[in-house]
């Protein structure tokens, strides 16, 4: 995915909602920002499918050399699929943040929490403050 | 002059047969093992143990114990831990066999001048916290944590109030989040300003009669002292919780201000840090609680009262003395946190410390503390720009984001060059709210003269070329461990994984 068509959050996770059957699905990785500031990466926790997530909810734990970090879900829903091969292959984060280093999937119920995302431009920016 | 062959695994110097004792004849009559220990409990064959003479295990270990660095060898201004110097007299009288020899299941009548000192203790440090009641069991600071937080939720239970949340800023310690959720609580992180200091509308905006507890540390981890610190703790008082200080940086003003007096309800002590115990090794550490008076019925059991009655020595002829209790009589604590007294080897070297300093005295230790920390920011401050300001407490937080962007020098670089010069490492990448920060604390037992060697240091590391910083240290055994190697694959056993 190009990260030109994607949104962002405050707390860096990226979002990318598609249209499948009539459901939205958002597809949610960390940006390559993120990823590069937690430096090196010994541990993910990802959600359980199945979780109900709320918007801006802790759902997943990343932890680096440094610290742990939480992951906030972008959106309120349902994890319906989980990138399992990430916990073994953790250098995908950084190698395709915005591609085979996505996160989790969610089935979108509540798209509000959307408004408060940003474009690629503005997020951006605020990186580089 | 470095001995790097002793050094080596002791496995990997044991030659078979060598020895570092010679029993002498046996003077009784041998017998074979088997007809005194059942077959089932022997061995096949002896353990695999290192064979060596004693002048190889004394080398072994001599060298061994000089590639580490300590406040007895080197500077180590590593934030938010107070590496003070430990004062040798300290451990003297922590050895003296009245204290050393003594055994916790003596009775009463023959421990008194041990509980005379763990009751002037917990005296000397309500004293010091402004607070009304006192528990020496806690054996580490998170453990007082802990403990504090279990003393909150019974008294809450007991008032029939219902409280789930515990809030903490964002720059806390993560002991303060790891210590609420072992307690039970749910934990809700509170947004701290640019400026270093608490954003009180955030927090205002997560006070409701579900908040049982608010942690704070004062001075914060960025080396500040709250100014608004009254109006916090009003705030949450007034939403029925409780305000939890964390005294970790207790040392930054010892005899000037008193938790209990800017509005804390429960404070822990590391006495390691504050009343230089000796740091590290895994414990025996203390974590020393003091509580307002009404949760002091739900401190840990036993505390040490004093009483005053009749002697029972005959010389005296029943003249009244003070004598001192272990009082188990108190129906509403949440019990034992930790076996006996607690450690009381810390515990006797931090009373030590406190009665050779006196209350002036801990305040100069304070004064000086602050002082060095203000000096060794304006030297450095102008190479690595302290993001919260021209004034400290008794440390403050650098970042590093300004070189990393200009010439690819991290925080982890410097940290690791500064080893090369006989500097022990600041704290790096944490608080995590400051960028490539660089915790520098140099407490009040270093001289100007240390200060400026290690501020010169710095100040010339930055000016060399990343290259060598990227591949520092050079002259320690091992330079930069694999630590994303290290955390997923251990390897924790030798020799099948060697």
């Amino acid at each position: 995915m190009k990260p030109e068509n994607l949104l962002f959050a405050k707390t860096h996770e990226w979002v990318a909602v598609a249209n499948e059957g009539g459901q939205k699905i958002a597809t949610i990785g960390l940006s390559a920002f993120a990823v590069e500031a937690l430096t090196d990466l010994v541990f993910i926790e990802l959600p359980k499918v199945g979780r109900q997530v709320k918007a801006e909810e802790s759902f997943c734990e990343v932890e680096s050399v440094k610290a742990v970090s939480d992951v906030y879900a972008p959106v309120t829903g349902e994890v319906i699929a989980v990138n399992e091969s990430l916990p073994d292959n953790l250098e995908t984060l950084s190698s395709d943040p915005f591609g085979d280093g996505w996160i989790a999937r969610i089935k979108v119920s509540d798209d509000s929490a959307l408004a408060n995302l940003m474009d690629h431009t503005a997020y951006q920016k605020q990186c580089e403050e | 002059m470095r001995n790097t062959r002793d050094t080596n695994l002791l496995f990997e110097l044991s030659e078979t047969g060598r020895r570092a004792h010679r029993l002498p004849a046996c003077d009784v009559p041998e017998r074979p093992v088997g007809e005194l220990v059942p077959a089932s409990a022997l061995a096949a064959a002896p353990p695999a143990l290192p064979e060596l003479s004693e002048p190889q295990v004394v080398r072994h270990f001599a060298n061994l114990s000089q590639l580490n660095m300590s406040v007895d060898t080197h500077f180590y201004p590593l934030g938010s831990c107070t590496m003070k110097y430990n004062p040798k007299r300290n451990e003297r009288v922590a050895a003296m066999p009245g204290f050393s020899d003594l055994h916790p299941y003596q009775s009463e009548g023959t421990l008194q001048g041990m509980l005379q000192l763990l009751y002037e203790l917990q005296e000397y440090l309500q004293e010091i916290s402004g607070l009304d009641a006192c528990s020496l069991q806690p054996s580490a600071g998170a453990h007082g944590e802990l403990t504090a937080l279990w003393v909150a939720a019974t008294y809450f239970r007991d008032r029939g109030e219902k409280r789930t949340k515990v809030l903490v800023p964002d720059n806390a310690h993560g002991t303060n989040p790891a210590s609420a959720a072992m307690a039970g609580f749910t934990t809700v992180t509170v947004k701290t300003l640019p400026s270093g200091t608490l954003d009180i509308d955030d927090l205002r905006r997560h006070l409701d009669n579900q908040i049982a507890v608010f942690m704070i540390t004062n001075p914060n981890t960025v080396g500040i002292f709250e100014p608004r610190i009254r109006e916090i703790a009003d705030a949450v008082h007034q939403a029925g919780g409780l305000v939890y200080l964390d005294g970790a940086n207790m040392n930054a003003i010892l005899g000037i201000a008193r938790p209990g007096d800017f509005g804390a309800d429960m404070q822990h002590y590391n006495p390691h840090k504050t009343f230089s115990g000796p740091h590290g090794g895994g414990g025996p550490g203390a974590g020393p609680i003091c509580v307002t008076e009404k949760l002091a019925p739900y401190l840990p059991a036993p505390v040490v009262i004093k009483t005053t009655e009749p002697s029972p020595d005959p010389s005296l002829q029943g003249r009244e003395t003070d004598r001192y209790h272990l009082d188990y009589d108190r129906p509403k604590s949440i019990g034992r946190v930790r076996a006996f007294f607690g450690n009381v080897g810390v515990l006797v070297r931090a009373y030590c410390y406190i009665r050779t300093h006196g209350p002036d005295g801990l305040r100069r230790v304070s004064e000086n503390a602050v002082l060095n920390a203000n000096y060794l920011l304006s030297r450095v401050k102008h190479c690595l720009p302290v993001p919260q300001g021209d004034r400290c407490m008794h440390e403050f937080v650098a970042s590093a984001a300004k070189v990393k962007t200009e010439k690819g020098i991290s925080a982890m670089d410097l940290a690791k060059r500064l080893l090369d010069f006989g500097f022990h490492a600041p704290t790096v990448y944490f608080p995590l709210t400051v960028k490539e920060s660089i915790m520098v604390e140099p407490t009040e037992t270093e001289s100007k003269e240390t200060l400026d060697a290690f501020a010169d240091t710095l100040i010339r590391i930055m000016e060399e070329d990343a290259d060598l910083l990227h591949d520092a240290p050079h002259t320690t055994p091992i330079s930069r461990p694999d630590e994303v190697r290290a955390a997923r694959q251990p390897m924790l056993v030798w020799p099948e994984t060697y």
